[in-house]
């Protein structure tokens, strides 16, 4: 493909976003098949690092797609990947929040609403579960997912200060 | 317009956020949202700034993650333009993105300079670790309203959409493709198991 790479990034991340359903995590098999297989943009190692400077930096995880923008394009790249993947999607998002509010009351709307809710749960909790598999390599670290489990879930401390003994602790080695 | 504080759960929500506290509250999201911003969206929007009940934070939660796209995104702009419109949605999307595209453009341009990450890659597994405990919390105090009540088909279908992506390792859209139908159809048929209705002790 000869393809100015801005329109390329473009046309491949709006069209993802609009597929993505499940979230950014669930998307990434499909962001390393077009990055690293179709497109040849960047190598394993590279998605790889990209992968984790995502998870290292705050927000939400779809911000790998500007790391990938940024790598194939630059500047101009980091921002285009971004506006296609959450542009669209965003619109989207808005008109049916609209539109749901405007059926609060209506008989289907709670039968989506009811049926949609313990789906979505079940599968935030086989995030958590996935998240912890692939994290947890030593019992070190199971240690450390089992504290934060118990800070989050029975006390009101801001569960940071438990990612920064994380962190340390990968740092000097104990994980 | 939202029609939220005619709700028989305004009470849960005494102040409607400006747009300010809006941008704020997402900026403090985001850059808390290591691993991930729901563990964090619900925290500030559920515990701290009492915004959402849990059923309505459960409901507004499972709008975005329906909705195609990055479930958190999608919530900023279903949470902001309830409570703001156009411009709340704009905010607060605003406020969820901003910081990490500074912080990771930051990043990128260190990875471009010096390439190997191996000390970025140690922290990350520590950090990791917690992230998957508070999300195995945020996990279960979601669920909460689901299985304290009686159980009925939704906590049947939560375990079975677990198992399914969890244990089967099965792709997500066929998992919700096939369980979701299921799902509203039981809903439909079966509307006593009021799950994500208010409900008063």
């Amino acid at each position: 493909m000869n393809d100015n790479p801005l329109i390329t990034l473009f046309g491949y991340f709006a069209l993802l976003s609009l597929f993505a359903v499940g979230g950014a995590n669930a998307a990434i098999p499909e962001m390393h098949r077009i990055a690293v297989e179709a497109m040849h943009w960047m190598n394993d190692r590279q998605f790889a690092d990209s992968f984790a400077m995502a998870q290292l930096s705050p927000g939400p995880n779809v911000i790998i797609v500007t790391l990938i923008g940024f790598h194939v394009a630059g500047f101009a790249g980091a921002g285009v990947a971004t506006v296609a993947m959450c542009g669209p999607t965003c619109l989207v998002a808005f008109f049916a929040a609209r539109t749901w509010d405007r059926f609060k009351h209506a008989s289907w709307r709670i039968a989506v609403q009811a049926g949609l809710v313990p789906v979505s749960l079940g599968l935030i909790g086989a995030s958590a579960f996935v998240l912890a598999r692939a994290a947890d390599k030593t019992a070190a670290a199971g240690l450390v997912t089992a504290a934060t489990v118990a800070v989050a879930a029975f006390t009101r401390i801001n569960p940071l200060w438990l990612f920064a003994v994380g962190g340390v602790l990968g740092l000097t080695g104990w994980l | 317009m939202s029609d939220a504080a005619e709700s028989p759960v305004a009470a849960a929500t005494p102040d409607r956020p400006s747009l300010t506290e809006l941008f704020r509250a997402f900026i403090v999201v985001s850059i808390s949202g290591f691993g991930g911003a729901l563990p964090w969206a619900r925290r500030m929007i559920v515990e701290q700034k009492r915004w959402m009940t849990t059923e309505e934070f459960n409901e507004a939660f499972a709008l975005a993650q329906f909705l195609p796209g990055p479930n958190v995104v999608n919530f900023s702009v279903v949470f902001g333009s309830r409570f703001g419109g156009a411009a709340g949605a704009a905010v607060a999307l605003a406020g969820l993105m901003g910081p990490p595209l500074v912080i990771v453009t930051v990043l990128a341009i260190l990875y471009a300079q010096f390439g190997e990450l191996e000390i970025l890659g140690r922290i990350l597994t520590g950090i990791t670790s917690a992230a998957a405990g508070l999300l195995i919390a945020v996990a279960a105090k979601m669920a909460m309203p689901l299985f304290a009540k009686r159980w009925g088909w939704p906590a049947a279908v939560a375990i079975l959409a677990f198992i399914g992506v969890a244990i089967m390792r099965w792709p997500l859209p066929y998992v919700f493709a096939v369980l979701a139908p299921v799902a509203v159809a039981l809903a439909w048929f079966f509307p006593a198991v009021k799950i994500g209705r208010p409900v008063k002790p």
